[in-house]
C-alpha cells in the first residue's frame, strides 16, 4: 500500500513538473514582449530596458525557466529604480497591473472559490446521489423517466444558462433573493449562505445530473452481483441491503469523480463568478487574460492544475482504500 | 420491420424516434445557419446595423415596444443597448457556434486518431510519452487552460479559427485513449499479424487494417464531442474571449443578456433556447449514434426473440 501511494505521489510529481515546464515555455515564449507588458503602455525605451533587467529577460530561457522556480521555493526580490520589491515564497512573479505579488492576489480569491465550490459540492452530492439512487431502485418506474429527462438536460445546460435562468425567476420575477453579492463566511453566516445560494444551485444543478447517472449505474451494477444476491437469499431486509452494502459498492466512483472533477469545477466556477460577479480565483483569471497580466495568468493555471493534479492522485488513493477489489499496480 | 435493410445500422438508428427528432431539429438548425444571409436579407435587416430609434435611451437603451421590440421589421426584436437586429444576430451566431464546435471536432479526432495510432503502434517509448502526454491533457481544466490559453495570442488572429484551434488542441485526449486501447486489441488479431508479417509498414497497417475497424469507436466518441465543444465554445464567448464585436455567438449574447436579464427577458430566453435545443439534440443523437453501432446490440435487440424484445422494453423504458 505504501509503495502505491509513493508511485502515485511520485507520477502526480512528474505531472506538476511537466506543467510548470509547459505554461512556463507558453507564457514566456509566446509573442509579445513580457517587459513592455509589465511596463504598461506609456514606457519608453530606458524604462523598458530597466523592467527586462528587473524581470531578468536577457538569461537563457532554462535559466529563466530556474530563477522562476527557485522563487516559488524561496522568494525573489526585484530591484526597481527606487528600491527592492520583495516576493515572498512561494513567488509567482509581480502582478503587471498593480505590482502585488500574485499569491496575495491567489490568497485573497481563494476564500469566494472554496466557499462556492464546498456550497455546490454538498448540494450535488446530495441531488445527484440521492437522484440515482432512487432512479435505480425504482426501475422502470415513472419516476425513473421523470430523473433521465432532468439529468439530460441538465448536461445539455451550460452552467451560467442555469445561472441566468435562476436570476430571472428568483431576482427578477419572484424577487425572494437580493442579486447575489459575495459577504465573507466570517463577517456574516446567514448572508454567505443567502447570497450564495443561486450561485451553488447553478452549478449544483449542472454537476448533479453527471453524478446521478454515475450513482445509477453503479448502484445496479452492485445490486447485480453475486454478494448482493447472497445478502438477499439470507433474508436480509432490503433496506439493510442497498443502505449497507449496495451503497458502499456505489460510492467509490463517486469519490473518484468528485476529485477528478475539481478541474471541471473550476471552469464550472470560472463561467459562475462572471456571470454572479463573485471576486473568485475564476473571475481574476478571466481579468487578467483580459489585461495581458501574464504572471497572474501563470499563477493561476500552476495553481489551479496543481489542486487538480493532487486531487487526482488522492482519488486514486482514496479509491483504493474504499474498494478492496483494486489491485494496487 | 422484417425488412433486411432495418436492421443495419440506419436501421436501428431510425428506429429510434428520439434520434429522428434529433436529426430533424439538427439539419433545421444548420438550414438556418447556412441561410442566414438569405434570411436576414429576407426580414430586410442585418446583424451589425444599430438603430438607436428603436431603444430607449431614457431607461438605459431598454428595446421600445412589447417583448423587446419585437414587430414586422424585426422578428424576434432587437437587442437592448444598440438595436441590432435579434433575428439576424441569433442566425450568424449559430453560423460561429456551428462552425466552431464541428472545426475543432475534425481538429480533436485528427490529432486523437494520430496520437492514439502512433502510441498503440510504436514502440514501449513512444506509447508511454504519448500516454502521459495524454494524462497531462485529460487531467487538466480544459476551460481554464482555453482560457488562459488565448491570453497569448497575438489580437488580429481571426477569432473563430482560434476557437478551433484552442478547442482542438485541449480535448483529443479521450479519442486518442480509445484509439490506442483499440489498436492495442485489434494489433493481435489474425488479419493485422498476417499485414505485418508480409511486410506492411505501420503506416499501411493502420491505413488498411486498423483504420476500418476504428472507425466506428472513434465516430461514436466524436458524435458526443460536438455538444461539448458548443457549449466550450459558448461559455468561451459568454468570458468574454471568444469572438470579438461586432461578431455575434450565442455566448456572447447571453454574456451581455447578463445586464439586461430584468428589463429584457426575451434577449435572454432566445440565445439560452438555442444553445439548449441544439446541445440537447447533439447529445440525443450522439447517444443514438452510440447505441446503434454498439456490436452488442445487432443481435441482441433483433425484432422477434424474446431476449431482444425485453431488451427493448428495457431500453425504451431507460431512455
Amino acid at each position: 500500500m505504501t509503495g502505491y501511494v509513493l508511485r502515485k505521489l511520485g507520477g502526480a510529481l512528474l505531472v506538476l513538473f511537466l506543467l510548470s515546464v509547459v505554461v512556463y515555455l507558453l507564457f514566456y515564449v509566446a509573442p509579445g514582449d513580457p517587459a513592455r507588458l509589465a511596463c504598461g503602455p506609456r514606457c519608453d525605451a530606458g524604462q523598458i530596458r530597466q523592467v527586462r533587467d528587473q524581470l531578468g529577460l536577457d538569461e537563457s530561457l532554462v535559466a529563466q525557466y530556474l530563477h522562476f522556480l527557485q522563487a516559488i521555493g524561496t522568494g525573489r526580490d526585484f530591484s526597481t529604480g527606487t528600491g527592492v520589491l520583495h516576493c515572498p515564497a512561494p513567488c509567482f512573479g509581480l502582478s503587471y497591473q498593480n505590482g502585488q505579488p500574485v499569491t496575495t492576489l491567489l490568497g485573497d480569491r481563494l476564500p469566494v472559490t472554496a466557499s462556492l465550490a464546498c456550497g455546490a459540492m454538498v448540494l450535488w452530492l446530495l441531488l445527484g446521489v440521492g437522484t440515482g439512487l432512487l432512479s435505480a431502485l425504482r426501475r422502470g418506474g415513472p419516476a425513473e423517466r421523470v430523473l433521465t429527462v432532468l439529468t439530460l438536460t441538465g448536461t445539455a445546460t451550460p452552467v451560467f444558462v442555469t445561472g441566468l435562468l435562476l436570476l430571472m425567476l428568483f431576482c427578477a420575477s419572484l424577487q425572494w433573493l437580493p442579486f447575489p453579492s459575495y459577504v465573507p463566511l466570517t463577517e456574516d453566516p446567514e448572508q454567505w449562505a443567502w447570497n450564495l445560494l443561486l450561485p451553488w444551485t447553478a452549478l449544483a444543478l449542472l454537476e448533479s445530473a453527471k453524478y446521478a447517472r454515475l450513482t445509477r449505474s453503479a448502484t445496479l451494477e452492485t445490486l447485480a452481483e453475486d454478494h448482493i444476491r447472497t445478502f438477499r437469499a439470507y433474508g436480509l431486509r432490503e433496506r439493510a441491503v442497498v443502505g449497507r452494502h449496495a451503497l458502499r459498492g456505489a460510492l467509490p466512483p463517486v469519490i473518484a469523480l468528485n476529485a477528478i472533477d475539481l478541474g471541471t469545477m473550476f471552469g464550472g466556477a470560472m463561467l459562475t463568478e462572471t456571470l454572479f460577479g463573485l471576486p473568485g480565483l475564476g473571475q481574476l483569471l478571466v481579468h487578467s487574460v483580459r489585461t495581458v497580466d501574464l504572471p497572474v495568468v501563470v499563477g493561476t493555471v500552476l495553481g489551479i492544475g496543481a489542486a487538480v493534479v493532487v486531487a487526482s492522485a488522492v482519488a486514486d488513493v482514496l479509491y483504493a482504500l474504499a474498494d478492496r477489489r483494486v489491485t494496487l499496480t | 420491420m422484417t425488412n433486411r435493410r432495418e436492421s443495419g445500422t440506419w436501421g436501428r438508428l431510425r428506429a429510434r424516434p428520439g434520434a429522428v427528432v434529433a436529426a430533424a431539429v439538427l439539419a433545421a438548425l444548420a438550414l438556418l445557419a447556412l441561410a442566414a444571409p438569405l434570411l436576414a436579407a429576407l426580414e430586410g435587416q442585418d446583424p451589425t446595423t444599430y438603430h438607436d430609434d428603436l431603444i430607449d435611451s431614457a431607461r438605459g437603451g431598454v428595446p421600445l415596444g412589447p417583448y423587446g421590440g419585437v414587430s414586422g421589421a424585426h422578428w424576434l426584436g432587437v437587442e437592448p443597448g444598440t438595436g441590432r437586429d435579434l433575428f439576424a444576430r441569433l442566425l450568424y451566431g449559430a453560423r460561429i457556434s456551428l462552425l466552431v464546435a464541428l472545426g475543432a471536432t475534425v481538429l480533436q479526432v485528427v490529432i486523437g486518431v494520430g496520437v492514439g495510432l502512433a502510441a498503440g503502434l510504436g514502440g514501449r517509448f513512444a506509447d508511454t510519452v504519448l500516454s502521459r502526454l495524454t494524462d497531462v491533457l485529460v487531467a487538466l481544466p480544459m476551460l481554464v487552460c482555453g482560457v488562459a490559453l488565448t491570453s497569448v495570442v497575438p489580437a488580429d488572429f481571426p477569432r473563430p479559427l482560434l476557437l478551433v484551434v484552442v478547442i482542438g488542441l485541449l480535448n483529443w485526449g479521450g479519442t486518442s485513449r480509445v484509439v490506442r486501447a483499440q489498436t492495442l486489441s485489434l494489433k493481435k488479431l489474425d488479419h493485422v499479424a498476417a499485414a505485418r508479417l508480409g511486410g506492411s509498414g505501420p503506416w499501411r497497417v493502420a491505413r488498411r487494417e486498423l483504420l476500418p475497424a476504428l472507425a466506428a469507436p472513434v465516430i461514436t466518441y466524436a458524435a458526443l464531442l460536438v455538444p461539448t465543444n458548443i457549449v466550450v465554445e459558448a461559455s468561451l464567448s459568454f468570458l468574454g474571449i471568444g469572438v470579438k464585436p461586432p461578431t455575434s455567438s450565442w455566448g456572447q449574447m447571453l454574456s451581455t443578456a447578463t445586464t439586461w436579464f430584468r428589463a429584457d427577458p426575451l434577449y435572454v430566453l432566445l440565445p439560452a433556447a438555442f444553445l439548449f435545443v441544439t446541445v440537447l439534440a447533439l447529445t440525443v443523437l450522439g447517444d443514438a449514434v452510440r447505441a446503434a453501432l454498439d456490436p452488442r446490440e445487432r443481435s441482441r435487440l433483433r425484432v422477434g426473440t424474446p431476449g431482444g424484445r425485453r431488451l427493448r422494453r428495457e431500453r425504451s423504458a431507460a431512455a
